[in-house]
């Protein structure tokens, strides 16, 4: 180098600014395993009640925040659609199943999610003239559209009469997957995939195009980048992911394929959890899952301990709106990036000790 | 001009109706570096967004390589190799110093998603392939210490290294510079003139830039180009501008 740039670089660095990539790959991996090994271990310890009530909706919440996560943390695409991508992925899995039923559940799976990118990648067309804050309309539409055209038209439902279809059993192999455990296998491996694929395909130029549409998008196009396509690919992947949620919502974790269970309220139910557990972060997809399927079991813990009979159910779902509310509104202002990054500091902190 | 890589013809732009550019013609060489002056306010971003895309001109033509349009969209203009560095933090704030720069090389890239979830193909060969490019750009630039840092912590002047960095990385025919120096002291300017100097020989990359500082401009262009309320005043070789009689009234005689 010039000796001229040097001093130059000199002069430009002022001192202890500079900040660590929060996850750094390979500090991540060894937390990944032992997490992984630990939920395998739950599989052998834990009772039908925690991997039924706990432990798979925890994990399916997780994913379904990840797809959405994709979309609307590293992308910057707001999307209300989430429900409707589940209930998707959930029709199309159970078609699949009935109707192909010699396919391996995991084909199944797989198709299942490609065809809620498809559906989810029809949905994202706004997105290419529509920016920011006003892209939720569209996804609201498309929320309300899916979910009628489920219960209008009796085929995606095999004519049943009954809006709840009750899901095939799980199956594959040979080997009967329908017991807690089974079903909990079945959750547990599909989140380590997709997580795994999500990672790799996040830090790869795929996910630098995301991140820098998210950040300044007429900037990334004067640098070469196609936002629209970038756009596009994130709703497709993100759908995808939601997609194989909903599936494993429907027949890992209900039992039945329900349109109902994929409402508007589910898609704010996992905005909340990428906002608590952080935008733009995979962990953080986890951490607010975590935080939504934790703390309703222990709050009714702790209200019944401390007032036993004196607080009924319908005030202690009031007290937990509120909750999630104030903490919601508490995070944006002082946190945006969620409780992930919140972690990611308090770890800093301790390290420099 | 024997080979100009850009010509402007009649080039026009109104805001409201008043008029940003008029009939503006001038054409730049290949191989030097053309530095647009003018006082605030004479057209000079503006006709840069022109020519990358951002702004639509009014009427007039600009030709890029010998092709001749009358608008170009900003993708199309960087897929044909005109990069461009921006006034003010235009960067992708919450990435790194080394993401910043990667996502500039997306014109090159010719894998798809499916082999960037999967790690397939040719993902594995072209990460390290865009890996060593950057790190090539960041060593040129005297950026290799920051390649970690979140750029919005990064100090201005650093700032403006990157922005420089992540256009360089990609390896345009012709690079727009919005003011690379404003707001650097005069050691930080002498690095990027040199920086600036070297991407020119060393890459041979046209540069238009735009530069307040009279004297950074006198030692580091070939040729000038004079605004004032959107007209051309002066055209040519730094010596001959700076002796223009019109010029000194427009520009170089007001103080700033």
């Amino acid at each position: 180098m010039p000796p001229i740039a040097s001093a130059a670089s000199a002069a430009f660095d002022t001192g202890p600014r500079r900040v660590r990539l929060p996850v750094l790959p390979g500090r991540a991996i060894l937390p990944s395993v032992l997490a992984v090994a630990a939920f395998g271990a739950a599989t052998a310890v834990a009772s039908d009640y925690w991997l039924d009530a706990i432990l798979i909706p925890f994990l399916i919440m997780a994913l379904a925040g990840l797809g959405l996560n994709l979309t609307m943390g590293y992308a910057g695409q707001a999307s209300l659609g989430t429900g409707a991508f589940m209930a998707t992925g959930a029709y199309a899995t159970y078609n699949l199943l009935l109707r192909l039923p010699e396919w391996p559940l995991p084909v199944s799976l797989v198709l299942g999610g490609l065809i809620t990118g498809a559906v989810g990648l029809v949905v994202g067309l706004p997105s290419l003239r529509i920016k920011g804050f006003y892209l939720v309309a569209p996804t609201l539409a498309a929320q309300f559209l899916i979910e009628w055209a489920l219960n209008q038209y009796p085929w995606f439902s095999n004519h049943t009469s009954s809006s709840a279809i009750s899901a095939p059993r799980l199956a594959w192999l040979g080997h009967d997957l329908s017991s807690p455990q089974g079903r909990y296998a079945v959750t547990l491996t599909s989140v380590v995939l997709v997580t795994l694929t999500a990672w790799k395909l996040v830090r790869s130029q795929t996910g630098r195009e995301w991140m820098a549409v998210r950040d300044m998008d007429t900037a990334a196009a004067v640098i070469g980048i196609p936002v629209g396509a970038a756009k596009l690919k994130a709703f497709f992947a993100g759908a995808a992911v939601c997609g194989i949620a909903g599936a494993l919502w429907a027949f890992a974790y209900l039992g039945t394929v329900d349109a109902r269970s994929f409402d508007l309220d589910r898609s704010f139910q996992v905005m909340f959890v990428i906002i608590i557990g952080g935008m733009g972060s995979l962990a953080g997809s986890f951490i607010g899952a975590a935080f939504i399927v934790f703390l309703p079991i222990a709050l009714s813990q702790i209200a019944s301990n401390l007032f036993g009979a004196a607080i009924d159910g319908g005030q202690l779902q009031n007290l937990q709106h509120v909750l999630f509310g104030g903490l919601i509104i508490a995070l944006l202002i002082k946190e945006p990036d969620g409780l992930a990054a919140l972690i990611a500091r308090f770890g800093r902190r301790l390290a420099r000790r | 001009m024997p080979d100009p890589i850009l010509r402007l013809s009649e080039v026009s732009l109104s805001f409201k109706g008043i008029k940003a550019i008029n009939a503006l013609s001038f054409a730049v060489a290949r191989g030097e570096i053309c530095a647009l002056i003018g006082p605030n306010g004479a057209g000079k971003s503006s006709l840069l967004n022109i020519l990358n895309g951002v702004y639509r001109a009014d009427s007039g033509t600009v030709a890029f390589e010998g092709e001749s349009f009358a608008r170009i969209r900003p993708l199309a203009a960087a897929q044909r190799g005109i990069g461009r560095t921006f006034q003010h933090g235009a960067l992708f704030g919450k990435l790194s110093v080394l993401d910043n720069v990667l996502a500039g090389l997306t014109r090159h890239s010719r894998t798809t998603l499916a082999e960037h979830a999967f790690g397939i193909f040719r993902d594995h060969a072209q990460t390290r392939d865009f890996r060593a490019r950057a790190e090539e750009t960041l060593g040129f630039l005297d950026l290799s210490s920051h390649r970690n840092s979140i750029v919005a912590t990064l100090p201005y002047g650093l700032q403006k290294r990157v922005d420089l960095a992540r256009a360089l990385v990609g390896r345009p025919k012709l690079l727009l510079l919005d003011e690379p120096m404003a707001g650097m002291n005069r050691d930080e300017k002498r690095a990027m003139s040199r920086f600036i100097a070297q991407a020119r020989q060393n890459l041979g990359i046209t540069i238009v830039l735009i530069e307040h500082d009279i004297g950074v401009v006198m030692d580091l262009s070939d040729h000038v180009v004079v605004l004032d309320y959107g007209r051309k005043v002066g055209d040519g070789p730094p010596d001959a501008v700076r002796n223009d009689p019109a010029v000194i009234a427009a520009y170089l005689g007001t103080r700033h």
